[in-house]
């Protein structure tokens, strides 16, 4: 609950101390909002920029597997009662295994080949996964309750926050942690990205590169579903959620330079902020704003704001 | 083309001499309904296939075939896209002898297709789309707006809210032409009744995270939240309101809200939502009875717009019995001349400006324990007779009531 209930016309003209003509304590809130957000977009966009740096596929289908991780979580919950938190660690890991499936079948022969060919198979996979859960579950989607761990809220003064919107950030920033620790600081991290710069010199060392390659896109598929299961009870589970979100993402992964881990974490919780102020200085632009941002650095730094000039 | 022009001259032959134009007959031996919708979009589940199958129940209860002429159906999906909807309709119109064209959800689409029929002089039921435009600036002889309209919908909702004590509005607007149609017929009936409007907010449409547009309401102080939004919008508004505890300050006011929406959302998330509707499958006998058939095909409740469907197809095919013609023109003016009585509409009229005329109901959404069955969640309130929600004859703007 808010503290005040004076319409925002007169909390213009009050003391309080604003910003542009709107009260500090509403800015804070929308800025809490943005790094709920911004959250997702990290994630998100982190098994992007690992799918795309390591391996140079152009991931389509990474909204959709966003999507099945949802649907997973909702599918275990009502046919097997295995609860939020299993399906928090199961369905990441059975999306997963869908993603190694598909990259040892199909997507393996296409690395030879110009990127778009990939993009081109994965935009036409993500179109027959979505299709075919829009014809069982219909469009408008499931539903999944809050877990009864986190519900409930807690007031900060400026705004009511949902226990489980804060639940969202911490868990989204300890996944990225863990990801990008896992790939720049360890033993196992060097050698994937050895083995991305020339396979056959790793390959001579005795390490199963085509095997990394496979993991790789596992734990990129991987974090997509981690995100669905996080957006399972504050979204409808439902066959369009992917698609909704999946060109957002893919323009924060290039602002923040295509391949970059780091950047594409912080440039996913940024984006996410800036998104939440539009929503209250110019709504109408609120979807708009992020591709905007996307043409300014694109002309201004070409690499992305985090990418290395090749 | 021949035997069109002959039927032609002979139906306009057969009116002039007063008799029923049998003498026409049903072009090329077939009575040919086309069907375009939204089937795999966000309207998909309001309307999409179970609006094709509600039409196919219609032929069946009509046996099929007319006299001995055989009844088909033509869908398509028109992807929301307003030019695949025309050019869809004008290729069956000229190439599949096309006789009444069904226009799904979607405004701009059914815009679209209203042209093209009343070029082709073939009958036209609007049945998913709201833009009130259909049967005002832009009417046509040949288009019906079935089932409901941004007016009626304002009317329903807005006046029932403010009766019940929500003076104060603030609007969650989907910013394109049907939620700013809605905001601004809510905002004039809420003003007429003597509230008053604190402020509105334009989300982009399918935008996933509400929560900070709802902030923004909550802000204003209002006691009433107007939803201007439509299926996974109006869902997820409803979700993140309940999340962030806006419900407890404000309260909702669902503008347009279909029963696929509440199932969706489950009750928990929509006790006590006002909503306005032209139809309920559990308002009376002869709808349970529809339903349960419905329920039997798709293992889920009609929405109205599906029912609606159903009554259109089958009041055309009547119509078509009747006259023993399938000539647009003689078509119309008998759906003009004669009531609706069915499932969906008890006395209803179609105007002259090809609005149907018929009552809509004020309904809340039930609590979790007043529940007692799958899909039981509305309470009727209140009966709203036709012209209290739709607006006098005297209102329309169409230029057919001009001459």
């Amino acid at each position: 609950m808010l503290p005040s209930s004076v319409p925002v016309t007169r909390l213009c003209r009050s003391p309080m101390t604003e910003l542009f003509g709107v009260p500090i304590q509403a800015l804070l809130g929308q800025l809490l909002l943005g790094l709920v957000n911004g959250s997702f977009y990290a994630v998100l966009s982190l098994g992007l920029a690992i799918i795309f740096g390591l391996l140079n596929i152009i991931n389509f289908t990474h909204g959709a597997l966003y999507m099945l991780g949802a649907f997973v979580a909702w599918l275990g919950l009502q046919y097997l009662g295995l609860n939020y938190w299993v399906m928090l660690i199961v369905s990441p890991l059975v999306v997963g295994a869908f993603g190694i499936l598909l990259e040892r079948t199909l997507l393996r022969h296409l690395y030879k080949l110009d990127p778009l060919y990939g993009l081109l198979l994965t935009f036409g996979l993500a179109l027959i996964i979505e299709g075919l859960f829009r014809s069982i579950y219909g469009v408008s989607g499931q539903p999944y309750s809050t877990p009864a761990l986190l519900q409930g809220g807690v007031n900060l003064g400026f705004m009511y926050l949902p226990i489980y919107r804060a639940w969202v950030v911490v868990a989204s920033v300890l996944a990225c942690l863990l990801t990008w620790f896992l790939i720049e600081k360890t033993h196992l991290g060097a050698l994937l990205r050895a083995g991305t710069e020339n396979a056959k010199l790793v390959e001579a060392f005795g390490v199963n590169v085509p095997l990394m390659i496979s993991l790789t896109f596992g734990v990129g598929v991987g974090l997509a579903a981690f995100a669905g299961v996080l957006a399972a009870p504050i979204l409808q589970v439902s066959p369009l959620m992917g698609s909704n979100l999946i060109i957002v993402v893919f323009a924060v992964v290039v602002i923040g330079g295509m391949g970059s881990i780091l950047g594409s974490i912080v440039t996913g919780l940024g984006l996410g902020i800036v998104e939440g102020f539009t929503k209250v200085f110019w709504p109408e632009a609120s979807s708009t704003v992020v591709f905007i941002i996307m043409v300014i650095v694109l002309l201004l730094r070409p690499a992305g704001l985090f990418g290395k000039e090749s | 083309m021949k035997l069109r022009t002959l039927s032609a001259a002979l139906a306009v032959a057969g009116l002039g001499f007063g008799l029923s134009a049998h003498a026409a007959g049903v072009s090329d031996d077939v009575i040919r309904i086309g069907f375009i919708t939204d089937m795999s979009g966000v309207y998909a589940d309001v309307d999409g296939n179970g609006g094709a199958d509600a039409i196919r129940m219609a032929i069946a209860d009509m046996g099929g075939e007319i006299n001995g002429k055989k009844i088909e159906l033509l869908t398509a999906d028109h992807q929301n896209k307003a030019d695949i909807a025309s050019a869809r309709a004008r290729d069956w119109f000229d190439t599949q002898n096309l006789d009444m064209l069904v226009g799904g959800t979607n405004s701009a689409t059914a815009l679209a297709m209203a042209g093209v029929a009343a070029e082709k002089k073939k009958p036209f039921m609007a049945i998913g789309p709201g833009s009130s435009l259909l049967t005002n600036d832009k009417c046509t002889p040949y288009t019906v707006h079935y089932a409901y309209n941004t007016t009626a919908l304002a009317n329903g909702t807005g006046s029932a809210v403010i009766r019940e004590g929500g003076k104060s509005w603030f609007f969650l607007t989907a910013d394109y032409a049907f939620g700013h149609s809605l905001e601004q017929d809510t905002a004039k009936v809420v003003k007429k009744d003597g509230g008053k409007v604190l402020g509105e907010v334009r989300a982009p449409l399918s935008t996933t995270d509400f929560s900070s547009f709802l902030l923004q309401a909550q802000s204003s102080g209002a006691q009433v939240l107007g939803l201007a939004n439509a299926g996974g919008d109006f869902i997820n508004s409803v979700k993140a309101a309940k999340e962030f505890g806006i419900t407890k300050t404000m309260k909702l006011a669902g503008l347009l809200v279909f029963i696929n929406d509440i199932h969706a959302l489950g009750l928990d998330n929509t006790a006590g939502l006002y909503l306005t509707t032209p139809w309920y499958w559990n308002q009376s006998e002869d709808s349970r009875a529809w339903s349960k058939r419905f329920f039997e095909k798709l293992n889920r409740a009609p929405s109205f717009v599906q029912a609606a469907d159903y009554s259109a197809a089958l009041n055309y095919l009547q119509a078509v019995k009747a006259t023993g013609t399938d000539d647009g023109d003689t078509i119309m003016q008998y759906l003009k001349s004669h009531k609706v009585n069915d499932m969906f509409a008890k006395d209803a009229t179609i105007r002259k400006d090809g609005l149907l005329m018929h009552h809509m109901y004020l309904a809340q959404v039930k609590r979790p324990d007043q529940s007692k069955a799958p899909w039981d969640y509305y309470n009727i309130v209140r009966e709203l007779p036709a012209e209290s929600v739709y607006g006098p004859e005297s209102a329309s703007t169409c230029p057919l009531l001009k001459g």
